[in-house]
Protein backbone atom coordinates (compact mmCIF):
# COMPACT_ATOMS: atom_id res chain seq x y z
CA UNK A 1 0.00 0.00 0.00
CA UNK A 2 1.36 3.41 -0.94
CA UNK A 3 2.56 5.63 1.83
CA UNK A 4 0.38 8.67 2.46
CA UNK A 5 1.98 11.85 1.20
CA UNK A 6 2.08 15.17 2.97
CA UNK A 7 2.17 18.62 1.47
CA UNK A 8 4.71 21.19 2.64
CA UNK A 9 1.94 22.65 4.80
CA UNK A 10 1.31 19.53 6.91
CA UNK A 11 2.87 20.94 10.08
CA UNK A 12 1.00 24.17 9.50
CA UNK A 13 -2.29 22.25 9.35
CA UNK A 14 -1.50 20.62 12.67
CA UNK A 15 -0.63 24.01 14.10
CA UNK A 16 -4.05 25.33 13.07
CA UNK A 17 -5.79 22.24 14.51
CA UNK A 18 -6.56 20.66 11.19
CA UNK A 19 -8.58 17.44 11.40
CA UNK A 20 -6.41 15.34 9.07
CA UNK A 21 -7.89 12.74 6.70
CA UNK A 22 -6.63 10.90 3.66
CA UNK A 23 -7.50 12.38 0.29
CA UNK A 24 -6.07 11.00 -2.95
CA UNK A 25 -3.16 9.61 -0.97
CA UNK A 26 -2.45 12.91 0.79
CA UNK A 27 -2.91 13.72 4.47
CA UNK A 28 -4.98 16.89 4.43
CA UNK A 29 -7.40 18.65 6.77
CA UNK A 30 -11.09 17.92 6.35
CA UNK A 31 -11.72 20.99 8.49
CA UNK A 32 -10.02 23.06 11.19
CA UNK A 33 -12.99 24.45 13.12
CA UNK A 34 -15.96 23.00 11.27
CA UNK A 35 -17.02 22.50 7.67
CA UNK A 36 -19.94 24.90 8.04
CA UNK A 37 -17.95 27.69 9.65
CA UNK A 38 -15.28 27.53 7.00
CA UNK A 39 -17.88 27.32 4.22
CA UNK A 40 -19.58 30.44 5.52
CA UNK A 41 -16.27 32.25 5.98
CA UNK A 42 -15.47 31.75 2.29
CA UNK A 43 -18.85 33.05 1.20
CA UNK A 44 -18.79 36.02 3.58
CA UNK A 45 -15.11 36.98 4.01
CA UNK A 46 -12.34 34.64 2.91
CA UNK A 47 -10.92 31.18 3.37
CA UNK A 48 -7.54 29.72 2.47
CA UNK A 49 -7.10 26.18 1.20
CA UNK A 50 -3.92 24.13 0.87
CA UNK A 51 -4.22 22.77 -2.66
CA UNK A 52 -0.59 21.71 -3.02
CA UNK A 53 -1.73 18.17 -3.73
CA UNK A 54 -2.96 19.25 -7.18
CA UNK A 55 -0.83 18.19 -10.12
CA UNK A 56 1.13 20.40 -12.49
CA UNK A 57 2.46 19.38 -15.90
CA UNK A 58 4.47 21.63 -18.18
CA UNK A 59 4.02 21.39 -21.93
CA UNK A 60 6.71 23.12 -23.97
CA UNK A 61 7.80 23.06 -27.59
CA UNK A 62 7.04 24.09 -31.15
CA UNK A 63 3.85 22.06 -31.29
CA UNK A 64 2.64 22.64 -27.74
CA UNK A 65 -0.56 24.29 -28.91
CA UNK A 66 -1.35 21.59 -31.46
CA UNK A 67 -0.62 18.86 -28.93
CA UNK A 68 -2.89 20.32 -26.26
CA UNK A 69 -5.58 21.13 -28.79
CA UNK A 70 -5.68 17.45 -29.69
CA UNK A 71 -5.72 16.47 -26.02
CA UNK A 72 -8.57 18.61 -24.70
CA UNK A 73 -12.16 19.33 -25.61
CA UNK A 74 -11.99 23.11 -25.49
CA UNK A 75 -10.51 25.43 -28.12
CA UNK A 76 -7.23 26.52 -26.62
CA UNK A 77 -6.19 28.47 -29.70
CA UNK A 78 -8.26 31.37 -28.42
CA UNK A 79 -6.41 31.73 -25.12
CA UNK A 80 -4.27 34.87 -25.12
CA UNK A 81 -0.89 34.94 -23.37
CA UNK A 82 -1.35 34.79 -19.58
CA UNK A 83 -4.84 33.42 -19.99
CA UNK A 84 -6.32 30.34 -18.30
CA UNK A 85 -8.93 28.01 -19.76
CA UNK A 86 -10.96 25.16 -18.23
CA UNK A 87 -11.08 22.01 -20.35
CA UNK A 88 -11.44 18.24 -20.22
CA UNK A 89 -9.36 15.37 -21.60
CA UNK A 90 -11.36 12.47 -23.00
CA UNK A 91 -10.68 8.86 -23.87
CA UNK A 92 -11.47 7.59 -27.36
CA UNK A 93 -14.90 6.56 -26.08
CA UNK A 94 -15.71 10.07 -24.92
CA UNK A 95 -15.40 9.30 -21.20
CA UNK A 96 -13.40 11.78 -19.15
CA UNK A 97 -9.74 11.28 -18.28
CA UNK A 98 -9.75 14.41 -16.12
CA UNK A 99 -10.81 18.03 -16.05
CA UNK A 100 -8.03 20.59 -15.89
CA UNK A 101 -6.92 24.18 -16.21
CA UNK A 102 -4.72 25.21 -19.11
CA UNK A 103 -2.41 28.13 -18.30
CA UNK A 104 -0.88 29.70 -21.40
CA UNK A 105 2.42 31.54 -21.14
CA UNK A 106 2.94 31.54 -24.91
CA UNK A 107 1.79 29.19 -27.65
CA UNK A 108 4.95 27.11 -27.06
CA UNK A 109 4.79 27.16 -23.26
CA UNK A 110 1.88 25.92 -21.14
CA UNK A 111 1.17 24.75 -17.61
CA UNK A 112 -1.61 22.21 -17.10
CA UNK A 113 -3.14 21.85 -13.64
CA UNK A 114 -4.78 18.50 -12.95
CA UNK A 115 -6.54 16.71 -10.10
CA UNK A 116 -4.48 15.18 -7.31
CA UNK A 117 -6.36 11.90 -7.58
CA UNK A 118 -5.38 11.53 -11.23
CA UNK A 119 -1.78 12.78 -11.43
CA UNK A 120 -0.13 9.51 -12.39
CA UNK A 121 -2.90 8.41 -14.71
CA UNK A 122 -3.10 11.81 -16.42
CA UNK A 123 0.63 12.14 -16.91
CA UNK A 124 0.90 8.65 -18.40
CA UNK A 125 -1.99 9.50 -20.73
CA UNK A 126 -0.37 12.79 -21.76
CA UNK A 127 2.93 11.09 -22.51
CA UNK A 128 1.13 8.40 -24.50
CA UNK A 129 -0.58 11.06 -26.62
CA UNK A 130 2.68 12.81 -27.48
CA UNK A 131 3.00 10.70 -30.62
CA UNK A 132 5.04 12.67 -33.11
CA UNK A 133 4.19 16.11 -31.74
CA UNK A 134 7.30 18.22 -31.22
CA UNK A 135 6.68 18.82 -27.56
CA UNK A 136 8.14 18.11 -24.10
CA UNK A 137 5.82 17.10 -21.29
CA UNK A 138 7.09 17.19 -17.72
CA UNK A 139 5.40 16.34 -14.43
CA UNK A 140 6.46 18.97 -11.89
CA UNK A 141 3.72 18.25 -9.32
CA UNK A 142 6.17 17.42 -6.55
CA UNK A 143 7.98 20.73 -6.97
CA UNK A 144 5.03 23.06 -6.72
CA UNK A 145 3.01 24.12 -3.69
CA UNK A 146 -0.29 25.94 -4.03
CA UNK A 147 -2.87 27.69 -1.89
CA UNK A 148 -6.24 29.02 -2.89
CA UNK A 149 -7.45 32.22 -1.25
CA UNK A 150 -11.15 32.54 -1.93
CA UNK A 151 -13.94 34.91 -0.90
CA UNK A 152 -15.10 38.51 -1.36
CA UNK A 153 -12.20 39.77 0.74
CA UNK A 154 -9.52 37.70 -1.02
CA UNK A 155 -8.16 40.56 -3.12
CA UNK A 156 -8.19 43.02 -0.23
CA UNK A 157 -6.18 40.60 1.89
CA UNK A 158 -3.66 39.53 -0.72
CA UNK A 159 -3.12 43.11 -1.90
CA UNK A 160 -1.56 43.94 1.47
CA UNK A 161 1.28 41.55 0.64
CA UNK A 162 2.26 42.53 -2.88
CA UNK A 163 3.02 45.57 -5.04
CA UNK A 164 1.39 43.95 -8.05
CA UNK A 165 -1.96 45.56 -8.72
CA UNK A 166 -4.15 42.50 -8.27
CA UNK A 167 -7.08 44.11 -10.04
CA UNK A 168 -4.98 43.75 -13.20
CA UNK A 169 -5.24 39.99 -12.88
CA UNK A 170 -8.76 39.61 -14.19
CA UNK A 171 -10.97 36.52 -14.21
CA UNK A 172 -9.17 33.48 -15.68
CA UNK A 173 -5.90 35.30 -16.19
CA UNK A 174 -2.60 34.94 -14.39
CA UNK A 175 0.62 36.74 -13.59
CA UNK A 176 3.71 34.55 -13.06
CA UNK A 177 5.85 37.22 -11.40
CA UNK A 178 3.83 38.27 -8.41
CA UNK A 179 6.10 38.87 -5.44
CA UNK A 180 4.28 38.03 -2.25
CA UNK A 181 6.41 39.07 0.66
CA UNK A 182 9.72 38.45 -1.18
CA UNK A 183 8.50 35.15 -2.62
CA UNK A 184 7.88 34.77 -6.37
CA UNK A 185 4.49 33.30 -7.18
CA UNK A 186 2.18 32.55 -10.06
CA UNK A 187 -1.16 34.11 -9.17
CA UNK A 188 -4.32 33.42 -11.16
CA UNK A 189 -7.82 34.67 -10.56
CA UNK A 190 -9.32 31.20 -10.57
CA UNK A 191 -10.89 28.94 -8.00
CA UNK A 192 -13.31 26.20 -7.12
CA UNK A 193 -15.77 27.95 -4.84
CA UNK A 194 -17.94 30.26 -6.92
CA UNK A 195 -16.47 33.27 -5.12
CA UNK A 196 -13.85 35.76 -6.26
CA UNK A 197 -10.36 34.67 -5.35
CA UNK A 198 -6.90 33.58 -6.34
CA UNK A 199 -4.85 30.46 -6.73
CA UNK A 200 -1.25 31.04 -5.71
CA UNK A 201 1.52 28.72 -6.91
CA UNK A 202 5.03 28.81 -5.51
CA UNK A 203 7.96 26.64 -4.43
CA UNK A 204 7.78 24.21 -1.53
CA UNK A 205 10.24 26.35 0.41
CA UNK A 206 8.06 29.45 0.16
CA UNK A 207 4.63 28.10 0.91
CA UNK A 208 4.67 28.04 4.70
CA UNK A 209 5.81 31.63 4.83
CA UNK A 210 3.15 32.64 2.31
CA UNK A 211 0.42 30.84 4.27
CA UNK A 212 1.40 32.57 7.51
CA UNK A 213 1.70 35.98 5.84
CA UNK A 214 -1.75 35.63 4.33
CA UNK A 215 -3.25 34.46 7.63
CA UNK A 216 -1.71 37.47 9.36
CA UNK A 217 -2.85 39.87 6.66
CA UNK A 218 -6.39 38.53 6.83
CA UNK A 219 -6.80 38.16 10.58
CA UNK A 220 -9.02 41.21 10.93
CA UNK A 221 -10.95 40.43 7.77
CA UNK A 222 -12.47 37.18 8.95
CA UNK A 223 -10.02 34.96 7.03
CA UNK A 224 -10.12 31.33 8.13
CA UNK A 225 -8.08 28.31 7.08
CA UNK A 226 -10.44 26.08 5.08
CA UNK A 227 -10.34 22.33 4.57
CA UNK A 228 -11.49 19.70 2.10
CA UNK A 229 -14.92 19.47 3.63
CA UNK A 230 -16.03 22.95 2.68
CA UNK A 231 -14.07 22.75 -0.56
CA UNK A 232 -16.62 20.16 -1.62
CA UNK A 233 -19.73 21.91 -0.27
CA UNK A 234 -18.70 25.21 -1.86
CA UNK A 235 -18.04 23.84 -5.33
CA UNK A 236 -21.16 21.70 -5.15
CA UNK A 237 -23.39 24.70 -4.49
CA UNK A 238 -22.26 26.28 -7.76
CA UNK A 239 -22.42 22.97 -9.64
CA UNK A 240 -18.70 22.70 -10.37
CA UNK A 241 -17.90 19.07 -11.19
CA UNK A 242 -15.71 16.78 -9.12
CA UNK A 243 -13.84 13.98 -10.87
CA UNK A 244 -15.15 10.74 -9.51
CA UNK A 245 -18.60 12.23 -8.91
CA UNK A 246 -19.97 14.22 -11.88
CA UNK A 247 -17.30 13.12 -14.34
CA UNK A 248 -15.29 9.94 -14.73
CA UNK A 249 -14.17 7.51 -17.40
CA UNK A 250 -17.75 6.39 -17.95
CA UNK A 251 -19.36 9.82 -18.18
CA UNK A 252 -18.91 12.15 -21.14
CA UNK A 253 -18.62 15.94 -20.80
CA UNK A 254 -21.94 16.30 -22.61
CA UNK A 255 -23.71 14.01 -20.16
CA UNK A 256 -22.16 16.04 -17.34
CA UNK A 257 -23.65 19.23 -18.79
CA UNK A 258 -20.21 20.59 -19.64
CA UNK A 259 -20.97 21.11 -23.34
CA UNK A 260 -19.91 24.76 -23.00
CA UNK A 261 -16.32 23.54 -22.67
CA UNK A 262 -16.55 21.18 -25.64
CA UNK A 263 -15.80 22.78 -28.98
CA UNK A 264 -16.80 20.27 -31.61
CA UNK A 265 -15.32 22.39 -34.38
CA UNK A 266 -11.85 21.47 -33.07
CA UNK A 267 -10.27 18.01 -33.32
CA UNK A 268 -9.55 16.14 -30.12
CA UNK A 269 -9.44 12.60 -28.76
CA UNK A 270 -12.98 11.40 -28.20
CA UNK A 271 -14.54 14.02 -30.46
CA UNK A 272 -16.28 11.52 -32.73
CA UNK A 273 -18.22 9.98 -29.88
CA UNK A 274 -19.30 13.39 -28.63
CA UNK A 275 -20.39 14.49 -32.10
CA UNK A 276 -22.51 11.35 -32.34
CA UNK A 277 -23.95 11.94 -28.86
CA UNK A 278 -24.91 15.44 -29.82
CA UNK A 279 -26.51 14.31 -33.08
CA UNK A 280 -28.40 11.39 -31.62
CA UNK A 281 -29.26 13.07 -28.36
CA UNK A 282 -28.10 12.05 -24.92
CA UNK A 283 -29.58 9.10 -23.08
CA UNK A 284 -28.83 10.63 -19.68
CA UNK A 285 -27.84 13.99 -18.28
CA UNK A 286 -26.71 15.73 -15.10
CA UNK A 287 -29.46 17.73 -13.42
CA UNK A 288 -30.14 19.54 -10.19
CA UNK A 289 -32.48 17.91 -7.69
CA UNK A 290 -34.28 19.41 -4.74
CA UNK A 291 -35.62 17.17 -2.01
CA UNK A 292 -39.22 17.77 -1.07
CA UNK A 293 -39.27 15.42 1.89
CA UNK A 294 -37.00 14.80 4.85
CA UNK A 295 -33.49 13.51 4.36
CA UNK A 296 -30.20 14.25 2.68
CA UNK A 297 -29.43 12.86 -0.77
CA UNK A 298 -25.79 11.81 -0.95
CA UNK A 299 -23.29 10.54 -3.53
CA UNK A 300 -24.29 7.08 -4.71
CA UNK A 301 -27.94 7.12 -3.63
CA UNK A 302 -30.39 5.86 -6.25
CA UNK A 303 -32.74 8.20 -8.05
CA UNK A 304 -36.09 6.66 -8.91
CA UNK A 305 -39.07 7.47 -11.07
CA UNK A 306 -42.29 8.19 -9.15
CA UNK A 307 -43.16 4.53 -9.85
CA UNK A 308 -40.04 3.40 -8.03
CA UNK A 309 -37.85 2.37 -10.98
CA UNK A 310 -34.19 3.31 -10.90
CA UNK A 311 -33.53 6.14 -13.36
CA UNK A 312 -30.22 7.46 -12.16
CA UNK A 313 -27.89 8.17 -9.30
CA UNK A 314 -26.92 11.07 -7.06
CA UNK A 315 -23.43 12.27 -7.95
CA UNK A 316 -23.12 14.76 -5.09
CA UNK A 317 -25.64 15.96 -2.53
CA UNK A 318 -25.69 17.95 0.67
CA UNK A 319 -27.86 20.04 2.87
CA UNK A 320 -26.67 23.21 1.18
CA UNK A 321 -25.35 25.63 3.80
CA UNK A 322 -25.69 28.76 1.67
CA UNK A 323 -28.99 27.87 0.06
CA UNK A 324 -30.69 26.34 3.08
CA UNK A 325 -32.16 23.47 1.07
CA UNK A 326 -31.34 19.82 0.63
CA UNK A 327 -30.20 19.60 -2.96
CA UNK A 328 -28.20 17.29 -5.16
CA UNK A 329 -26.65 16.81 -8.56
CA UNK A 330 -27.76 13.62 -10.24
CA UNK A 331 -27.15 11.80 -13.51
CA UNK A 332 -30.55 10.63 -14.73
CA UNK A 333 -32.35 9.20 -17.77
CA UNK A 334 -33.11 11.82 -20.36
CA UNK A 335 -36.86 11.28 -20.06
CA UNK A 336 -36.82 12.75 -16.58
CA UNK A 337 -34.51 15.72 -17.06
CA UNK A 338 -37.06 18.44 -17.67
CA UNK A 339 -37.27 21.12 -14.94
CA UNK A 340 -40.01 20.41 -12.45
CA UNK A 341 -40.13 16.66 -13.15
CA UNK A 342 -41.05 14.60 -10.12
CA UNK A 343 -38.56 11.97 -9.05
CA UNK A 344 -37.77 10.08 -5.86
CA UNK A 345 -34.47 9.61 -4.08
CA UNK A 346 -33.92 6.35 -2.24
CA UNK A 347 -32.56 7.23 1.19
CA UNK A 348 -32.01 3.97 3.04
CA UNK A 349 -35.45 2.32 3.21
CA UNK A 350 -37.51 5.32 2.16
CA UNK A 351 -38.30 6.83 -1.22
CA UNK A 352 -38.18 10.56 -0.65
CA UNK A 353 -39.99 12.79 -3.15
CA UNK A 354 -37.89 15.30 -5.03
CA UNK A 355 -38.01 17.37 -8.20
CA UNK A 356 -35.66 18.36 -10.97
CA UNK A 357 -34.47 21.95 -10.59
CA UNK A 358 -31.80 24.25 -11.98
CA UNK A 359 -28.23 23.29 -11.09
CA UNK A 360 -27.58 26.92 -10.23
CA UNK A 361 -28.34 26.39 -6.56
CA UNK A 362 -26.21 29.34 -5.54
CA UNK A 363 -25.33 32.36 -7.61
CA UNK A 364 -21.62 32.67 -8.38
CA UNK A 365 -19.94 35.88 -7.29
CA UNK A 366 -17.06 36.00 -9.71
CA UNK A 367 -15.33 39.30 -10.28
CA UNK A 368 -15.45 39.80 -14.01
CA UNK B 1 -14.71 14.30 26.72
CA UNK B 2 -17.76 14.58 28.89
CA UNK B 3 -19.05 11.34 30.36
CA UNK B 4 -22.13 11.00 32.59
CA UNK B 5 -21.51 8.97 35.71
CA UNK B 6 -24.73 6.99 35.95
CA UNK B 7 -25.12 6.20 32.24
CA UNK B 8 -24.06 3.08 30.35
CA UNK B 9 -22.17 3.06 27.07
CA UNK B 10 -21.50 0.99 23.95
CA UNK B 11 -18.42 0.58 21.78
CA UNK B 12 -20.24 2.60 19.10
CA UNK B 13 -20.53 5.50 21.53
CA UNK B 14 -24.24 5.30 22.26
CA UNK B 15 -25.39 5.93 25.85
CA UNK B 16 -28.29 4.59 27.85
CA UNK B 17 -29.84 5.97 31.01
CA UNK B 18 -32.08 3.54 32.84
CA UNK B 19 -35.23 4.75 34.54
CA UNK B 20 -37.11 1.79 35.99
CA UNK B 21 -38.46 -0.24 33.08
CA UNK B 22 -37.70 2.43 30.52
CA UNK B 23 -34.42 3.70 29.16
CA UNK B 24 -33.32 6.86 27.40
CA UNK B 25 -30.89 6.54 24.48
CA UNK B 26 -28.53 8.96 22.75
CA UNK B 27 -24.99 9.42 21.43
CA UNK B 28 -22.05 10.38 23.60
CA UNK B 29 -19.89 13.49 23.65
CA UNK B 30 -17.15 11.46 21.97
CA UNK B 31 -19.56 10.60 19.13
CA UNK B 32 -20.83 14.13 18.54
CA UNK B 33 -17.31 15.46 18.52
CA UNK B 34 -16.14 12.86 16.01
CA UNK B 35 -19.08 13.51 13.70
CA UNK B 36 -18.76 17.27 13.61
CA UNK B 37 -21.77 19.50 13.18
CA UNK B 38 -24.94 17.42 13.01
CA UNK B 39 -27.36 18.56 10.34
CA UNK B 40 -30.02 15.86 10.30
CA UNK B 41 -31.38 13.12 12.53
CA UNK B 42 -33.59 10.31 11.26
CA UNK B 43 -35.77 9.34 14.20
CA UNK B 44 -37.47 6.00 14.78
CA UNK B 45 -41.22 5.86 15.17
CA UNK B 46 -43.26 5.28 18.30
CA UNK B 47 -44.01 1.56 18.78
CA UNK B 48 -41.01 0.48 16.65
CA UNK B 49 -39.41 -2.59 18.20
CA UNK B 50 -35.67 -3.08 18.15
CA UNK B 51 -33.31 -5.75 19.35
CA UNK B 52 -29.96 -4.90 20.89
CA UNK B 53 -27.54 -3.68 18.17
CA UNK B 54 -30.30 -2.98 15.63
CA UNK B 55 -29.83 0.28 13.74
CA UNK B 56 -32.67 2.50 14.94
CA UNK B 57 -31.61 5.98 13.93
CA UNK B 58 -29.28 7.80 11.58
CA UNK B 59 -27.36 10.89 12.59
CA UNK B 60 -25.99 12.90 9.70
CA UNK B 61 -23.13 15.37 9.74
CA UNK B 62 -22.30 17.58 6.79
CA UNK B 63 -20.11 14.91 5.34
CA UNK B 64 -21.64 11.57 6.23
CA UNK B 65 -24.56 9.56 7.60
CA UNK B 66 -23.90 7.42 10.69
CA UNK B 67 -26.08 4.53 11.80
CA UNK B 68 -26.94 4.56 15.49
CA UNK B 69 -27.45 1.19 17.14
CA UNK B 70 -29.65 0.18 20.05
CA UNK B 71 -27.55 -0.47 23.15
CA UNK B 72 -30.34 -2.70 24.49
CA UNK B 73 -33.55 -4.12 23.03
CA UNK B 74 -36.90 -2.43 23.49
CA UNK B 75 -39.98 -0.65 22.10
CA UNK B 76 -39.91 3.06 21.31
CA UNK B 77 -42.29 5.01 23.57
CA UNK B 78 -41.07 8.54 22.94
CA UNK B 79 -38.97 10.30 20.30
CA UNK B 80 -37.21 13.65 20.65
CA UNK B 81 -38.95 15.65 17.98
CA UNK B 82 -36.89 18.76 18.79
CA UNK B 83 -34.11 17.08 16.84
CA UNK B 84 -36.09 17.57 13.64
CA UNK B 85 -35.70 21.34 13.83
CA UNK B 86 -32.49 21.54 15.80
CA UNK B 87 -30.34 18.48 15.09
CA UNK B 88 -27.26 20.46 16.10
CA UNK B 89 -28.51 20.50 19.69
CA UNK B 90 -26.88 17.07 20.02
CA UNK B 91 -23.53 18.78 19.50
CA UNK B 92 -24.35 21.35 22.17
CA UNK B 93 -25.47 18.77 24.74
CA UNK B 94 -25.45 15.13 23.67
CA UNK B 95 -26.70 13.87 27.03
CA UNK B 96 -29.85 15.89 27.59
CA UNK B 97 -30.69 15.88 23.87
CA UNK B 98 -31.58 12.20 23.67
CA UNK B 99 -32.81 10.45 20.54
CA UNK B 100 -35.62 8.34 21.99
CA UNK B 101 -36.98 6.58 25.05
CA UNK B 102 -37.73 2.87 25.06
CA UNK B 103 -39.52 0.31 27.15
CA UNK B 104 -36.85 -2.26 27.97
CA UNK B 105 -37.30 -5.78 26.64
CA UNK B 106 -34.73 -7.30 28.94
CA UNK B 107 -33.20 -5.26 31.76
CA UNK B 108 -30.28 -7.67 32.16
CA UNK B 109 -28.87 -6.52 28.79
CA UNK B 110 -27.64 -3.42 30.61
CA UNK B 111 -25.09 -5.62 32.41
CA UNK B 112 -23.23 -6.15 29.15
CA UNK B 113 -22.61 -2.45 28.60
CA UNK B 114 -19.71 -0.34 29.83
CA UNK B 115 -20.15 1.86 32.85
CA UNK B 116 -18.75 5.40 32.96
CA UNK B 117 -15.30 4.36 34.15
CA UNK B 118 -14.98 1.53 31.63
CA UNK B 119 -16.17 3.82 28.83
CA UNK B 120 -13.69 6.47 29.86
CA UNK B 121 -10.89 3.92 29.58
CA UNK B 122 -12.27 2.69 26.27
CA UNK B 123 -12.25 6.20 24.80
CA UNK B 124 -8.66 6.69 25.81
CA UNK B 125 -7.42 3.73 23.79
Amino acid sequence: MEQSKRTALYDTHKKYNGNIVDFAGFELPLYYESILEEHNAVRKNAGMFDVSHMGEVTVKGEEAEKYIQNLVTNDISVITDNGVMYALMCYENGGVVDDLLVYKYTDTDYLLVINASNIEKDFNWMVEQKGSFNVEVKNISDDIAEVALQGPKAQEILQKLTDTDLSSITFFRFNENVIVNNNKCIVSRTGYTGEDGFEIYTSLENIVNIWEEIMEAGKDDGLKPAGLGCRDTLRFEVALPLYGNEIDKDITPLEASLGYFVKLDTDFIGKDVLVKQKEQGLSRKLVGIELLGKGIARHGYDILSPEGEKIGVVTTGYQSPSVGKTVALGLIDMDYTKMGTDVNVRIRKKQVPAKVVSKKFYKKNYSK
Amino acid sequence: MKIMEDYYYTKNHEWVKVDGDTAIVGVSDYAQHAMGQIVYVELPEIDDEFAKEDAFSVVESVKAASDIYMPVGGTVVEINEDLEDEPESINADPYSNFICKIELADKTEIDNLMNAEEYNDFCKE
